[in-house]
């Protein structure tokens, strides 16, 4: 669900954030028009209120862990995370965290991919918000969410800064709430 | 995969700290969470309050946390740090920071440490090495009211890049930097989990000078001392949490 119908109804951050975010086209092919958060971390008054967005929406929610997906949900994770006194799990592609490991794959465009956890980091019953910088299908976050319920997690909500129209109307992925600040930003005479 | 289940996280609740720090220091006999220099460090304080001194610094010793005090923080992030042997190959002992990142005293202290150093120095810029930069760069650069600016492997950056190239073991890869993240004359920091050769650190510096930006300090939070990386970043100080011989 996004963040404006959702008790943060005319927030100028939002906007802010919006403003800060740059699209790139035809990254990384033709027909897509990407969104890039690099900006958004340039912009230090729009990257705090993003922040503070989601640390007042988490820090009463008995949530312990936050888990990130590499590498853009490492941006956003830790911070959410120190500031609600939660863990910061990352989320990482395969070969690339060194101990013992989990993993589940999701479907790409063409072709599949994996995500690996890193195993006795969660217990059982504790409460996970999953974060990355953006949802388009979903995939990679159900399959992030796999892997915590694999470990008994009980996945809270999943947040992303942007989320794209497929999402829209979807408030759930498998089941899971699912929080979005912004919609894609277009493509202005600017960029 | 080969893999130690360590016992350091069977036991990794919050605040639940194992006696045995893990870094792995089989020729000191002193507490292994600091390195005890042989050679004399800069204090911090002076270290800031006079630049010459840094320039002249001839024992180009990386700044640790602690001076003659020991920061009772450092111990515990040196203790939260968990070694895998033989990853990525046979011969390597692997510095895991995941599981100081399940340990939200030690993340926090570790975060803080680095914050305290920098929050009154005119840091403009927290740049980030890919991936592991990602997680301890964003938190510091919010603090002390930075811009991030995220170094990354090429041609995961969606915009125009400028790359600079350096070596590896065997052949050679490139870090990448949008063009227009940061401005002539700003004031920088690097920030990465980890210095071993310095390679990737050292390109980084070199890719921020070539777009007139000062870099301050390098700062990571462990050191391999005995591989000298910090040999290889010129005039650029640095500063690391904890040494692991």
């Amino acid at each position: 669900m996004f963040a404006a119908e959702n008790g943060l109804k005319g927030d100028p951050r939002l906007e802010a954030i919006s403003a800060a975010i740059r699209v790139v086209p035809y990254f990384p092919k033709k027909g897509i028009m990407f969104q890039d958060i690099t900006t958004l971390l340039l912009d230090h008054k729009a990257f705090k209120h993003t922040i503070d967005i989601f640390v007042d929406r988490y820090r009463d929610m008995q949530i312990s862990v936050v888990a990130g997906v590499e590498a853009r949900g490492f941006l956003l994770g830790p911070s959410i995370a120190l500031a609600i006194g939660a863990k910061f799990i990352p989320l990482r592609k395969p070969g690339k965290l060194p101990g013992k490991v989990i993993s589940e794959s999701y479907e790409l465009e063409y072709g599949h991919d994996r995500l690996e956890m890193h195993v006795d980091t969660v217990e059982p019953g504790e409460r996970v918000i999953i974060i990355d910088d953006l949802v388009a299908t979903g995939g990679t976050l159900s399959a992030a969410i796999s892997l915590m319920e694999s470990q008994g997690a009980e996945v809270v909500e999943c947040a992303c800064v942007i989320g794209l129209p497929e999402v829209k109307g979807q408030h759930k992925l498998k089941g899971k709430p699912l929080y979005v600040l912004v919609e894609p930003s277009e493509l202005d005479e600017f960029c | 995969m080969q893999t130690i289940i360590s016992p350091l996280l069977v036991s990794h609740r919050l605040s639940l700290a194992p006696s045995v720090p893990r870094l792995l220091n089989n020729h000191h006999r002193a507490p292994p969470s600091i390195r005890l220099s042989s050679h004399r460090s800069t204090n911090s304080l002076r270290l800031f309050s006079s630049a010459a001194a840094a320039a002249a610094s001839a024992s180009r010793d990386s700044e640790m946390a602690t001076e003659d005090v020991q920061d009772p923080r450092i111990a515990k992030i040196a203790s939260s740090i968990r070694v895998i042997p033989d990853f990525p190959k046979p011969g390597i002992m692997f510095q895991d920071i995941t599981t100081l990142l399940l340990d939200t005293e030690a993340f926090k202290d570790t975060i803080a440490l680095f914050v305290e150093r920098y929050k009154d120095k005119d840091i403009s810029v927290v740049a980030g090495v890919e991936a592991r930069g990602f997680i301890f760069g964003p938190p510091i650069a919010l603090a002390i009211g930075a811009k991030f600016v995220p170094m990354r492997k090429p041609k995961k950056l969606p915009g125009k890049v400028i790359s600079e190239e350096y070596s590896l073991e065997y052949g050679t890869d490139k870090i990448e930097m949008h063009v227009g993240a940061v401005e002539p004359g700003e004031r920088a920091i690097i920030i990465d989990d980890l210095i071993a050769t310095g390679g990737t650190l050292a390109a980084a510096i070199r890719l921020l000078e070539r777009v007139g930006v000062k870099i301050v300090e390098c700062a990571c939070v462990i050191e391999l001392p005995e591989l000298k990386g910090k040999d290889k970043l010129g005039e650029t100080p640095l500063f690391v949490l904890v040494s692991s011989a």
